[in-house]
């Protein structure tokens, strides 16, 4: 090949990547669907709130107060959100450090989920912060806090983004045929999987840590020395229930995509992670329990918070223990999935309590969040399902990958 | 050399902080890390005729707006606008003024939260905040016990607001606007230790004065302003429920165990890999 043959034939081949990314890009499946027509407006709504955000400042769009810092882009988008996001690293554990096979086939998409959650709630982060240009600071080292915790969550946050990453690029590799690329990103999955594991342990709980520091103005019932502790095990049943959540409505819809090995697969999963969260869940109780009799917290009963506090622990958190237990028991895999979802309300109540509804009880003003801020929240994770359902149509996540990307 | 010692050895001491269980709350309440006294503030409330004089001096060391107060205001707070605010209350022994800013504590929550060292203990007392470092995150209103500093939310590149103890001033060898101008000396700067000896003394030739407690001697861990009142603080909506202990001691813990978890827990992990790696046909039941 002369000089201009090479030219040619890097263009052309330059040309077909971009013409299969482009095609990529267009829709897969219908486009008028009730989920699109319903979803594409709160979106659309939502980028306009968050340019008009930087544009006129939080106070434009929010109920953030002197008595109320954190609002419920925190509250809800990253510390609830979070501990659901911990399905991927107890799914990596189970299977790439214990070998256990049994989870495989919903692994990939666990991960998936738990990636995408970490971009989208780093961005409702960024939101919410009045700086944001000065983020760097904390990035280039312009000054390391390194006795803050939010210092280290952050840290953590970032470098864990990274590792789900590399664990999730074997499937991108597999998408854009890049053979070289997939083996070594699939040799370097175990440093990912290892180091994943540890920054998750980590930002989980200090996430929890975080809230050690508001001593004296969260509710004692939902404030207490192990915080960070009781994080970690919110982020394993939390995290595991969402991802029986995501798996039973992904077999639905995008059953065309699955082997028959995988459908069979289902129940079985489903009833074994059920097992995981009851043991998750009992601890957790167990914990609260000690806390309830060392914080002497009877002494709250029968008050308003009280109720409050037992209506948690009682509905949301021992009810779904028993369910758990119980179709564990009985194989029933449609109760997992009602468990699932009694166990995540129960988490985002309790979460929800610790950074907002039982923090700073005394203010003056109680802080409601504004139909923007409820709008940004939510087109955040409607942006996230269509991302994932994008990458879902495209990439071997769900189904198998091409041949000679075969047992990964 | 391009690293000098002092970088070197501060760094050193970074990552020690990190890496050292409760080291740094051996420092004594009197003394910042390197030693240095730190100077604080004594206001005196018996003394205090609640004029809020100090509230427009405050303003205009500040470079700030005037405060626009009416003539019986009501029970103001602390806000974006102000960094300190002064109170009349009804009290059993009459009108009490109470000022309210921030306390300077020896150990802040406030450092402690900040991830960029934003808010930082300057080594002679006063707690300043460095805009060009701080990200806006508002961790440090969350941590702190006293819910001093306050955010303009209003603004597209908003700051935080707080008292900075005329940190200035001080560069220039004044002492702050507030206690160079009070015409009724409530206010007295100096060197911290000195300050309690002083407030000892007033408390014991004058007991039908004072009640016998000085605020902010041990409360989060001590702070540099401290108060002397004429009726019990509660009376003046003071917290009493503060920890005496310091509120980075909180979060120690966990800070501490992070290097060892980051270093031993992937080793441990590779272990298990290893360890089940040839067992790998773990059957369905001995999962949990
Ligand atoms: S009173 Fe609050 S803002 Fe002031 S130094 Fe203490 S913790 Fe920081
Ligand atoms: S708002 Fe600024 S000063 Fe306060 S903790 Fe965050 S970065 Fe630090």
């Amino acid at each position: 090949m002369n000089q201009t043959d090479t030219i040619q034939y890097l263009d052309n081949k330059e040309n077909k990547t971009w013409r299969f990314l482009i095609s990529e890009l267009k829709p897969k499946t219908k486009i008028f669907t009730a989920f699109n027509i319903i979803t594409l407006p709160i979106i659309l709504l939502g980028l306009g709130l968050i340019v008009y955000r930087f544009r006129f400042g939080l106070e434009a769009v929010t109920n953030l107060s002197q008595d109320v810092p954190w609002g419920i882009w925190k509250a809800f988008n990253v510390v609830v959100g979070v501990a659901m996001a911990g399905g991927a690293y107890v799914l990596v554990f189970m299977t790439h450090v214990l070998h256990i096979k049994r989870y495989e086939p919903v692994l990939k998409i666990a991960v998936l989920n738990g990636l995408l959650a970490y971009v989208f709630y780093s961005a409702a982060l960024v939101l919410e912060l009045g700086r944001p240009l000065d983020i760097f600071n904390v990035i280039i080292g312009n000054d390391y806090g390194v006795s803050s915790i939010l210092f280290l969550v952050a840290w953590h946050f970032m470098l864990y983004i990274l590792c789900l990453f590399l664990e999730f690029s074997p499937s991108i590799a597999a998408w854009l045929n890049a053979r070289k690329m997939h083996k070594f990103l699939t040799g370097i999955t175990l440093v990912a999987v290892v180091f994943g594991i540890t920054l998750s342990v980590l930002h989980q709980g200090g996430i929890g840590a975080l809230f050690l520091l508001a001593k004296g103005k969260i509710h004692p019932l939902w404030y207490n020395n192990y915080m960070p502790l009781m994080f970690v095990i919110q982020s394993v049943f939390g995290g595991l229930s969402l991802v029986v959540v995501v798996v039973a409505i992904s077999w639905k819809i995008f059953a065309f995509q699955l082997t028959e090995k995988m459908i069979k697969a289902k129940d079985d999963i489903l009833v074994g992670l059920a097992g995981i969260c009851s043991v998750g869940l009992f601890s957790y109780v167990f914990m609260h329990i000690i806390i309830f009799v060392h914080e002497k917290y009877f002494a709250y009963m029968g008050t308003g918070w009280g109720n409050w506090y037992l209506l948690e622990m009682i509905g949301l958190v021992i009810l779904p223990m028993f369910l758990f237990m119980y179709s564990y028991k009985t194989k029933n895999a449609t109760m997992v999935i009602v468990s699932s979802v009694i166990t995540l309300m129960g988490i985002l109540i309790n979460r929800l309590n610790v950074s907002l509804i039982a923090y700073n009880i005394d203010a003056p003003v109680r802080y409601v969040p504004t139909w923007q801020e409820l709008t940004v929240s939510l087109a955040i994770i409607l942006i996230q399902i269509w991302v994932f359902r994008w990458i879902i149509l495209r990439m071997p996540v769900l189904r198998n990958g091409p041949d000679w990307a075969k047992g990964h | 050399m391009s690293l000098n010692r002092r970088t070197f050895f501060k760094a050193m001491g970074a990552t020690a902080v990190a890496l050292s269980v409760g080291k740094v709350s051996t420092a004594s309440e009197a003394f910042s890390d390197n030693g240095t006294e730190l100077n604080g503030m004594l206001y005196d409330m018996s003394r205090c005729v609640g004029c809020f004089g100090c509230e427009y001096d405050c303003a205009e060391a500040h470079e700030a707006e005037m405060p626009d107060i009416p003539r019986n205001p009501p029970p103001r707070k602390l806000d974006e606008t102000c960094r300190t605010v002064v109170n009349r209350h009804e009290t059993s022994i009459g009108m009490v003024a109470f000022k309210d800013q921030c306390r300077h504590c020896s150990e802040p929550a406030c450092t402690a939260a900040c991830l960029t060292m934003a808010m930082y203990k300057t080594q002679e007392g006063p707690v300043i905040w460095r805009e060009d470092k701080c990200m806006g995150c508002r961790y440090c209103m969350i941590a702190c016990p006293f819910d001093i500093p306050k955010f303009e939310y209003k603004s597209t590149n908003p700051k935080v607001v707080k008292c900075d103890m005329c940190v200035n001033r001080l560069a220039e060898g004044e002492i702050p606007a507030c206690s160079y101008f009070c015409p009724e000396e409530a206010l007295t700067y100096g060197k911290r230790s000195d300050l309690i000896k002083e407030a000892r003394t007033r408390i014991i030739e004058n007991p039908d004065t004072y009640v016998d407690y000085i605020y902010g001697e041990h409360e989060a861990g001590g702070t540099s302003w401290m108060y002397l009142s004429p009726v019990p603080f509660e009376e003046l909506g003071f917290n009493m429920k503060i920890q005496k202990k310091s509120f980075p001691g909180l979060t120690k813990g966990f800070i501490s165990s992070i290097a060892p978890v980051d270093l031993l827990l992937p080793t441990f992990l590779l272990g298990v890999y290893q360890a089940t790696k040839s067992t790998s046909t773990i059957t369905e039941e001995d999962e949990i």
